[in-house]
């Protein structure tokens, strides 16, 4: 096995930038990234497609959303309502919203899969009360050049005069902080203790008692 | 306290807990396709990483097959370009592929099982949230991303987080013509779509118990919809005599010793688990969706919901789904025309649910101007059809005999709604935009009753064809 390559740790800890609300509840992996760009050996092209039959029609024509708004262009940290990003497994999701240059999504809720595909990207994700998500999209909508702040380490996020407090499961806090959300390295350390609940597991060593 | 299948087979699984608090599996069995590798064997060689164990790594080729011409190049160059990456990875990494000329090719949850690759008290883990498929045999089976998927091929674990445990108790016994996927579906209506996020399920109870194979595969397969990234059946005969013969299951002296393990790994009676739900199976009716995610469905002999009736927290969602499906509250929704009848995914593509269908179509006409077409599972599943002259049966009817792949379930491959069609799916997703076209419409239902659907013209109960 020929050790891995050392990357330099990437620490995540504050996130700042322009917001962009995307409303709706239980927007879908289908939704975020159309199953037809799904087709691609390498992630690079998947920022163009973001959201794509929502804002374009048929004809490439521009159909009115947040993403397709002058106003929010340059917006990083996108905002979003309940059970965003529900559905497939396929990380083309996440890297849709990371290509297309998304560093961080404040909302309501994150369904399972997408918000494990998210942190292993180093994608953070946070939540905040349902009061607290619409009032900081109407200040958005408002003042959409704003810089919006996300302190991972103390759970809050300032915007113009307000300071709302958010949350985030503390395994996932915890990763984007030290720089263990990179995942392959540190499984990699523990090889003996891989090949030895190897050993041990019947299915594989005919059943031998 | 007794085990549930999910203790036992999380501990014996378990290499140590990581430092942020998850544990790190070891996962048995690896399955991979076309679309969600080819980034992480590229992040592999990028990384200067090894493939860990490739025997316990299998791969097929499902989502992007064309299943009319599946000649060579295929004529969709993007498709193309990902066979040809899988085909050149797995030859790179000695992971065995079954592609078309093995003749054991399909859709990954359906080759799994019909090989005897699949087996109880395995954690397996596919880049697919269908994986939950597997989990029909007593085993841990789950959806990943690419990034989890590089971890898997590197390392052969993931940092997985261990779920809670809800068990799914089904009395009694399913009516003449209500069928595993109208349980599924009536169980995610009941429970919500959200209401299995950070739970593994456990199905059981008589009617689960009388369930051959495939059909608790029809059921496992959908737990993904309801939230739950993992969903179970424990192991019985039911299951043994399923994996008896099958070409790598084990054999001989060792298929005795392995059922012996396999039993072993079942829920113990008096395990705890942190929510019980009850479901009477003799009150369930064909169901079929109405809107635009899994939860939202009725019984065929209902109207469609108010959206005043429905939690307020699911109100605008039926709103959205109104305005697209174009249906109005308060009509039945029997007899809404449909334009396309679909019978195949990963759900239901199995030879039991092509049986159940042809019987439905047996001596009728698909109606007028509908496209109906079949799509077996697998290779496998495509030649046991034809043997028992079921594809005769659905040519004959008007329905299109395809080759095996996803298909139209999801339209990464040239099966494709078009404009607003309305389609009658065995599928497992009605999101929209699923099946290929923006404006496209899918309504899930059973085989049986997406068969009744193309020979009416429109959606019928399939209770008045039996």
């Amino acid at each position: 096995m020929s050790p891995k390559n050392s990357t330099a740790v990437k620490k995540i800890s504050f996130v700042s930038g322009r917001a962009v609300p995307v409303k709706g509840n239980d927007l879908d992996t289908d939704r975020i990234i159309p199953a037809r760009y799904l087709k691609c050996v390498t992630f690079d092209k998947l920022g163009d497609y973001l959201f794509y039959d929502v804002r374009f029609n048929e004809n490439g024509l521009k159909k009115e959303h947040a993403l397709n708004e002058k106003k929010y262009e340059g917006a990083s940290i996108m905002i979003v309502n309940r059970n965003f990003g529900c559905g497939s497994s396929r990380e083309h999701a996440p890297q849709s919203l990371l290509r297309y240059g998304i560093k961080a999504l404040i909302g309501e809720s994150f369904a399972e899969i997408f918000s494990d595909n998210c942190t292993a990207l180093g994608l953070p994700l946070v939540t905040g009360n349902k009061e607290d998500i619409e009032n900081l999209m109407n200040f958005v909508e408002d003042d959409p050049v704003s810089e919006i702040k996300i302190d991972l380490e103390k759970l809050e996020v300032v915007y113009g005069d307000f300071s709302i407090s958010i949350k985030q499961p503390e395994q996932t806090r915890h990763a984007l902080i030290e720089g263990s959300w990179d995942s392959t390295s540190e499984l990699l350390s523990s090889l003996d203790q891989i090949r030895l609940v190897r050993s041990k597991l019947p299915y594989l060593n005919q059943f031998k008692p | 306290m007794g085990k549930t299948l999910l203790d036992k087979v999380w501990e014996l699984h378990r290499v140590r807990t990581l430092p942020n608090g998850k544990d790190q599996i070891f996962i048995g069995l690896h399955l991979i396709h076309e679309v969600t590798s080819p980034q992480a064997f590229q992040m592999i060689r990028e990384e200067k990483l090894k493939i860990l164990f490739p025997q316990n790594t299998f791969a097929t080729v499902d989502h992007i097959v064309p299943t009319d011409d599946q000649s060579r190049p295929l004529k969709d160059p993007l498709a193309e370009e990902m066979l040809a990456a899988l085909e050149n990875n797995t030859k790179e990494s000695g992971i065995k592929f079954f592609d078309f000329k093995s003749l054991k090719q399909g859709i990954v949850h359906v080759i799994g099982p019909e090989l005897g690759i699949t087996q109880p008290g395995m954690t397996i883990a596919c880049g697919d949230s269908h994986t939950s498929t597997h989990g029909a045999f007593g085993s841990l089976a789950f959806g990943i991303g690419t990034t989890q998927i590089k971890d898997l091929l590197a390392t052969q674990t993931l940092a997985l987080s261990k779920p809670k445990i809800r068990k799914i108790i089904v009395t009694g016994k399913l009516d003449k013509g209500v069928y595993a996927k109208d349980l599924i579906l009536a169980i995610i209506q009941k429970l919500g779509v959200n209401g299995g996020i950070g739970f593994c399920y456990e199905y059981a109870g008589e009617v689960i118990e009388n369930l051959n194979m495939e059909e608790r595969m029809s059921i496992c397969n959908m737990t993904i919809e309801g939230g739950a990234r993992m969903g179970y059946i424990n192991p019985d005969t039911t299951t043994f005599n399923y994996l008896f013969g099958k070409e790598f299951a084990p054999q001989g002296e060792e298929f005795e010793k392995a059922r012996v393990w396999w039993g072993s790994m079942a829920s113990e009676p008096n395990a705890k688990y942190d929510d019980v739900v009850e479901i009477a199976g003799s009150k369930i009716e064909p169901m079929v969706t109405w809107g635009i995610n899994p939860g939202q469905a009725i019984g065929i002999s209902k109207t469609l919901p108010d959206p005043k009736s429905l939690p307020s927290n699911d109100r605008e969602t039926a709103k959205e789904a109104y305005l697209h499906m174009g249906f109005e509250p308060g009509k039945p929704i029997k007899g809404i025309p449909i334009n396309v009848a679909f019978i195949g995914s990963c759900t239901n593509s199995r030879i039991s649910d092509l049986r159940e269908a042809a019987k439905i179509v047996k001596g009728k006409k698909v109606a007028p101007g509908v496209k109906a077409l079949v799509v077996p599972g697998s290779q496998q599943v495509q030649k046991a059809a034809e043997k028992e002259g079921l594809d005769k049966i659905f040519l004959e009817a008007g329905f299109q005999w395809r080759q095996a792949g996803c298909s139209m379930c999801l339209a990464m491959n040239p099966d494709k709604l078009k404009g607003n069609e309305l389609c009658a799916s065995s599928s497992n997703r009605n999101f929209k935009g699923r099946q290929g076209s923006a404006s496209g419409r899918t309504i899930l239902m059973s085989p049986a009753m997406a068969a009744a659907a193309a020979i009416k013209g429109s959606l019928s109960d399939v209770r008045e064809f039996l």
